[in-house]
């Protein structure tokens, strides 16, 4: 027993154990606030929770009253809560430091906190919504119409097959690999970041799903491989492969015309 | 015919061959025969045998061995791989991408292989075992002699006496006179490469009234439509939404912003680096997408910082403050189309351009 104790894992292990205690006590002290936390009515029971978590997450940079802060955040009043589904559900808030692109990270909130936080913001001074799982859905899409609005508003900036690109001053448009069809659907909603806004006037709802189609369309295409730059094949390791063997070629030709041994006189 | 007791030449049998290969010596066909030298008696004549010039042997004799077995190993990978591809030529089915794509590889590796043996191993040879001897050989005159040039003249001249050339003058300038046609009818087809563009490049198709439709929605734009801030579409001319040589200089952007972002100038008065107001529609402006550098479209638009960029070269240009030059090579600001609304509240062209778009040309005013 001595023994084991001294074996250098088990101080990891101890730490380990205490990591995965102290978890679930957290998520049964939270788990009891949610159940108590609802004074009157789910939907203001959900505003009062989602309040909680921002004041926890967000508040040190968007500001105690979500008012933002000049330079830092902006200000989530009128956001909506399609934006905020947007920026926590593909992990990009709450952000790790002040970024000129916030990137793509694993998700810190449950669905449910999402939403709790989606309805606070929506509460503060409305702003687009959560499409509905109608909104999204590809059934009777026109991937075709898709990919026409798709080269002539999206490509631009993410690339014909959505494998992103490069911006200004270190900002870059995402791939859109991982991208949810509601995740999609809002960001054309809320223009998130450097994007423009596409609203329900301009790309309509109908266009959107035709939009979404095309993209989602595309991750079932045949890939080439190699290092992708938007499906065109292993282009890059080509490149370096031929700049390699022409460097190979000139030493191999300066080689072989090199005098060498003793010249017969 | 082989079964013949006889060969082809009567009297040419097998015994009688024998018979004479047993009494004479053996002769190598195209050797004068033994006893008889070609340089005449050999009492009279010694010859002064050349310097050899070139050794007969390397002079690291082991060396050239193992090089001999490296330059043989090289070949037989060439043979190796040039079975390899009749085998894979055969063995490798392409009647599907995938099947197309490994045979490629098994083709064009082989191949790679073969040349890469024989060059290989022709290298080493060259390097290892043939003599590294620089020799140099005189060059005869390149002046004919003069009884050759004598005898060409005069060849030249009855030829040309007997061809009737000189004596027909009607031949003679009827075939010139056919040539003279010929030579420049592929002069006149450089035609084909104009007609000068003259004033194509300082005007678009844009003029008072024209609608802007969203390009490929082909809807007509309204301000109310177009209404949130940080919104930026492509829009085309109404009537020239497939007219892709008028679409190269008359594709346009609008961006709508939010009030008080955008640095306004007066049409009167404008001033570089400004937006002019009355060409704009609550706050929606409207600019040339082809880029000012060499003509890409330039459609990246950050609704955060106001930049368009353009994503050949990285020219950069602000969109609140008249489409200026910010960063890369572009010199001048993308033009802004002046728009207003018409009766139906649709958004038009006030006028075309005042200024030509795209980039900078000879001719540019």
């Amino acid at each position: 027993m001595t023994a084991r104790r001294r074996h250098p894992a088990a101080r990891y292990l101890v730490i380990l154990l205490g990591l995965v205690l102290v978890g679930f006590g957290y998520a049964l002290v939270t788990g009891i606030g949610e159940a108590s936390a609802a004074p009157g009515s789910a939907l203001q029971g959900q505003i009062a929770q989602g309040r909680a978590i921002f004041l926890q997450e967000c508040s040190s940079c968007h500001g105690i009253y979500a008012q933002g802060v000049p330079g830092l955040a902006p200000s989530l009043i009128g956001v909506g809560s399609a934006a905020v589904d947007f920026q926590v559900s593909t992990g990009r808030m709450p952000a790790r430091e002040p970024a000129a692109e916030n990137p793509r990270k694993p998700v810190q909130l449950t669905t449910r906190q999402i939403h709790a936080l989606a309805a606070y913001i929506a509460s503060l001074g409305g702003g687009p919504a959560i499409p509905s799982a109608a909104q999204v859905s590809q059934s009777g899409a026109h991937v075709a119409l898709g990919q026409a609005l798709f080269v002539t508003d999206c490509a631009q900036c993410h690339n014909f097959q959505g494998a992103g690109g490069a911006l200004t001053y270190g900002k870059f448009a995402p791939a859109l690999t991982a991208s949810t069809p509601t995740q999609i659907y809002e960001a054309m909603l809320t223009g998130p970041e450097a994007m423009p806004v596409f609203n329900n006037t301009t790309i309509t709802p109908q266009q959107k799903r035709d939009i979404i189609a095309y993209v989602v369309q595309t991750r079932n295409e045949p890939n080439p491989g190699g290092f992708s730059l938007g499906r065109v094949g292993p282009v890059t390791e080509g490149l370096v492969a031929f700049l390699g063997m022409l460097l190979f070629m000139v030493f191999a030709a300066l080689w072989i015309t090199a005098r060498h041994g003793k010249t017969h006189e | 015919m082989s079964d013949s007791p006889a060969g082809p030449w009567p009297g040419d049998d097998q015994t009688a061959r024998n018979g004479a290969a047993d009494e004479a010596p053996r002769r190598v066909i195209g050797t004068p025969p033994p006893g008889v030298s070609l340089l005449g008696d050999p009492a009279t004549y010694t010859p002064a045998a050349p310097p050899r010039e070139l050794p007969a042997d390397p002079d690291d004799l082991p060396g050239a061995k193992r090089a001999e077995r490296v330059v043989a190993a090289c070949f037989l990978i060439a043979t190796v791989a040039g079975l390899a591809f009749l085998v894979a030529y055969f063995a490798f089915p392409v009647h599907s991408l995938v099947g197309v794509q490994r045979s490629n590889l098994a083709l064009g590796l082989s191949t790679a292989l073969v040349f890469l043996g024989l060059a290989a191993g022709t290298t080493i040879w060259v390097r290892r075992l043939m003599p590294d001897v620089e020799l140099t050989e005189g060059r005869k005159p390149l002046r004919s002699s003069e009884e050759d040039r004598a005898a060409f003249e005069q060849t030249f001249n009855e030829g040309a006496d007997a061809s009737q050339f000189v004596k027909r003058p009607l031949l003679r300038r009827t075939l010139i006179a056919a040539a003279v046609p010929a030579t420049l009818a592929p002069i006149v087809l450089l035609r084909d490469l104009g007609p000068l563009p003259r004033k194509d490049l300082t005007f678009t198709v844009w003029r008072p009234g024209l609608r802007l439709l969203k390009a490929d929605a082909n809807t007509p734009v309204t301000p109310g439509s177009f209404s949130s801030p940080g919104g930026m579409i492509t829009v085309v001319p109404d009537g020239y939404q497939e007219n892709f040589d008028a679409l190269a200089k008359a594709a346009v952007i609008i961006i709508r912003f939010a009030p008080g972002q955008v640095e306004y100038t007066n049409e009167d008065h404008p001033v570089p680096g400004k937006v002019v107001a009355n060409w704009t529609v609550d706050n929606i402006v409207a600019y040339s997408k082809i880029c000012t550098h060499v003509g890409c479209p330039a459609a990246l638009y950050e609704q955060t910082t106001h930049h368009i960029l353009c994503p050949c070269h990285q020219s950069t240009f602000d969109a609140t403050r008249g489409a200026k030059v910010i960063f890369g090579p572009a010199t001048r600001p993308l033009p802004q189309l002046p728009m207003t609304v018409d009766a139906q509240g649709f958004l038009v062209a006030r006028h075309d351009f005042t200024e030509p778009v795209g980039p900078s040309y000879w001719e540019r005013p």
